[in-house]
């Protein structure tokens, strides 16, 4: 098996600069963050000794335990609000659009990517803000006497925001299982007595929820983490997780305890993660 | 061929002028149909011929531009498919993968009435009679395709349409699980008495089915028959090549007789046709021709006695097929009028340990004017 064996070493060869790159950005440095976690805060300075002290810390903090539940259920209310609305979208392309406008379409909805993330966010606080285009377009139509504040520096003008940031990472996998679905299955559904509404209900969305199940994820674990919207749309006043790992890590010097929080976040969104995938697993074993 | 009658039967479904454009494309031009309850009728053509198009404007699928399509003596118009007393068996099958035989069986009966006890057995009644008892727990996706298909049947069959449509059925099927659905088929649509409307490319599974059959050609029927009619009196050259192998030779018309048309063709010579055996239509303007089917004539062995009309000729090919040959044999004399003497194709029975003919064995034909069609 000599070929297989230059195979394999051509293989290794292929991908070490890659795996090399990943190793040193980013398992070096959780590993690092995982070492952190166990070691002692000095103030200012981190002692070299063995300790779970931070996660006990961490645990039986209440505040964060309030951030987390807080991070969780902004990350909830952002990933329904985004399956939801990217949902129609996704149909829309699927099942509307005609199947040479469809490249056209996709290339559309990753227009927003065109403009970095951060610069989004700021417009939304541009729109949504105090005498923002918003509450300035209300008023001098005299809809409203004074500025709306429920739409900025809280939770809801965050969903607002992320669920316009991950949008398109919604739409696109549940595109791709509408796609899959043949579409005599519908003529099926329709033809055994069925109006399309419950055809909808019985044979399309049963079918589509791989991709509902997949969106939900993408958007899910990169929302708990999100740093950026907290900080600029949320005022800094309703903070999540990640700023709260932040405020330990450079405001607080308190490296260890701010790894053990990071460690602990992952950890939480890992087990939430493996419940998604399982339940992913299910549907997809169906479809084949 | 199922020999029924249904002559006298009421009419299930009626189409009239009924037309079809996408965009400028005309899919359905003009069809006038009638299909007769209890009867097993296929639409024949080749594709893009319009019988898928007829028969998902039969089911509801297709907004028909022009005329009327009534199911059991009822306007369909305005009546979407999920409301017409019709089921369909796809051509995928289109077995949901997300359910269980049983759900997929069971999958029209949410708004039966009966307890759910009763829809369980209903379901399994219906799997026994496609031959799937004890499958209902399997998950679709393990099935092969000839048990896809009867889950098919079963969860169309289950709602006791007053019509069962079938798109090419037995398309996917390989040789030996066609023939074999091809005759449960049969059985299962004697035994439910549910009117069956089958969309075939293959003449012979139309054949073997039905009771009639209409012969389809760019969106317009080209003749309705039984398969016997159809097979021995085509009535156009193009239904005779459509369906099964026909022997084509050019003639001259001499004179019209009262009982038939006297004929001059190459090889033949001068012959009287039957007027039952005279097809007056024949658009393509090739001029007339004298059809005749493989099995209309037959060689004589050496020694074999003569009877009826015999004509000399030479085996060009032999092509064996096990039960039968095909042998193709140039005519002497048959030289046509233009010179060109085409080898005609004639099929014999093999008796089992007789030895076959070689090429360019010498032979005679043995024929009947009875075996002749005139197409002018």
């Amino acid at each position: 098996m000599a070929g297989n064996r230059s195979e394999t070493a051509q293989g290794l060869t292929l991908i070490t600069p890659p795996l090399l790159y990943s190793v040193l950005v980013l398992a070096a440095p959780l590993f690092t963050i995982l070492a952190y976690s166990f070691l002692k805060d000095g103030y200012l300075t981190v002692i070299r000794e063995f300790t779970l002290e931070n996660y006990v810390q961490v645990w039986g903090d209440p505040i964060f335990r309030r951030i987390m539940l807080r991070s969780l259920g902004v990350a909830a209310m952002v990933t329904l609000v985004t399956v939801v609305l990217a949902f129609p979208v996704a149909y829309f392309l699927s099942f509307v659009v005609a199947p040479e406008r469809k490249a056209l379409w996709l290339f559309l909805i990753t227009i927003p990517f065109w403009t970095s993330y951060l610069i989004r966010v700021f417009l939304w606080k541009v729109i949504l803000g105090y005498n923002g285009v918003i509450n300035s377009g209300l008023l001098s139509i005299g809809i409203i006497d004074e500025p709306l504040t429920f739409i900025l520096y809280n939770v809801n003008s965050m969903v607002i925001t992320l669920a316009h940031a991950y949008a398109p990472f919604a739409i696109l996998p549940i595109f791709v299982a509408l796609e899959k679905i043949d579409r005599p299955l519908l003529e099926a559904g329709r033809d055994l007595g069925e109006n399309r509404l419950m055809t909808f209900w019985r044979v399309t969305l049963p079918l589509a929820m791989p991709g509902v199940v997949a969106a939900s994820l993408i958007v899910f674990i990169p929302t708990i983490g999100d740093y950026v919207t907290p900080e600029l749309i949320g005022g800094g006043k309703i903070p999540m997780v990640a700023n709260m790992i932040q405020v330990q890590m450079l405001a607080l010097d308190n490296r260890p305890l701010g790894a053990a929080m990071a460690v602990t976040a992952m950890l939480v969104v890992a087990v939430l993660s493996l419940a998604f995938v399982l339940v992913n697993r299910r549907f997809l074993k169906v479809q084949r | 061929m199922t020999n029924t009658n249904t002559s006298d039967r009421k009419p299930m479904i009626e189409c009239r002028g009924v037309h079809k454009h996408y965009g400028d494309y005309h899919a359905l031009r003009g069809i006038d149909l009638t299909i007769r309850a209890g009867e097993f009728f296929s639409l024949l053509g080749p594709s893009g011929c319009g019988k898928t198009t007829l028969l998902r404007t039969i089911a509801g699928f297709e907004d028909i531009s022009d005329g009327v399509v009534m199911i059991d003596g009822q306007d369909m118009v305005h009546v979407p498919a999920n409301r017409r007393p019709t089921n369909m068996v796809f051509q995928s099958y289109a077995i949901f993968p997300h359910l269980s035989v049983a759900q997929n069986v069971g999958f029209g009966l949410r708004r039966d009435p009966r307890p759910a006890r009763d829809k369980a057995a209903a379901v399994e009644d219906a799997l026994a009679m496609v031959g799937l008892a004890g499958y209902g727990n399997r998950a679709a996706h393990a099935l092969s395709g000839g048990q896809r298909q009867r889950v098919a049947l079963a969860r169309a069959l289950i709602l006791k349409p007053k019509v069962l449509l079938l798109d090419e059925p037995l398309s996917a099927l390989d040789r030996k699980m066609r023939e074999q659905m091809q005759v449960e088929l049969i059985k299962l649509q004697r035994q439910v008495g549910i009117t069956f409307v089958l969309v075939t490319h293959d003449q012979e599974e139309a054949l073997v089915m039905s009771d009639r059959i209409a012969v389809m050609f760019e969106g317009e029927i080209a003749q309705l028959d039984g398969p016997e009619a159809l097979y021995s009196r085509p009535a156009s050259r193009r239904v005779a090549d459509f369906l099964g192998v026909m022997n084509f030779l050019p003639a001259r018309v001499t004179q019209d007789r009262a009982e038939g048309v006297l004929v001059e063709t190459p090889g033949f010579g001068v012959v009287e046709i039957p007027n039952r055996n005279v097809s007056r239509a024949n658009p393509d303007d090739a001029g007339p021709m004298v059809g005749f089917r493989p099995e209309a004539v037959s060689l004589l062995r050496a020694g074999q006695p003569e009877s009826g009309n015999i004509t000399h000729g030479t085996i060009d090919e032999v092509v064996y097929y096990g039960d039968m040959t095909y042998y193709d044999v140039r005519m002497d004399g048959a030289a046509g009028f233009d010179g060109i003497a085409p080898p005609v194709r004639i099929s014999m029975r093999n008796v089992f340990g007789r030895e076959l003919p070689d090429v360019g064995t010498r032979v005679r034909v043995s024929w009947s004017p009875g075996g002749l069609i005139l197409f002018r």
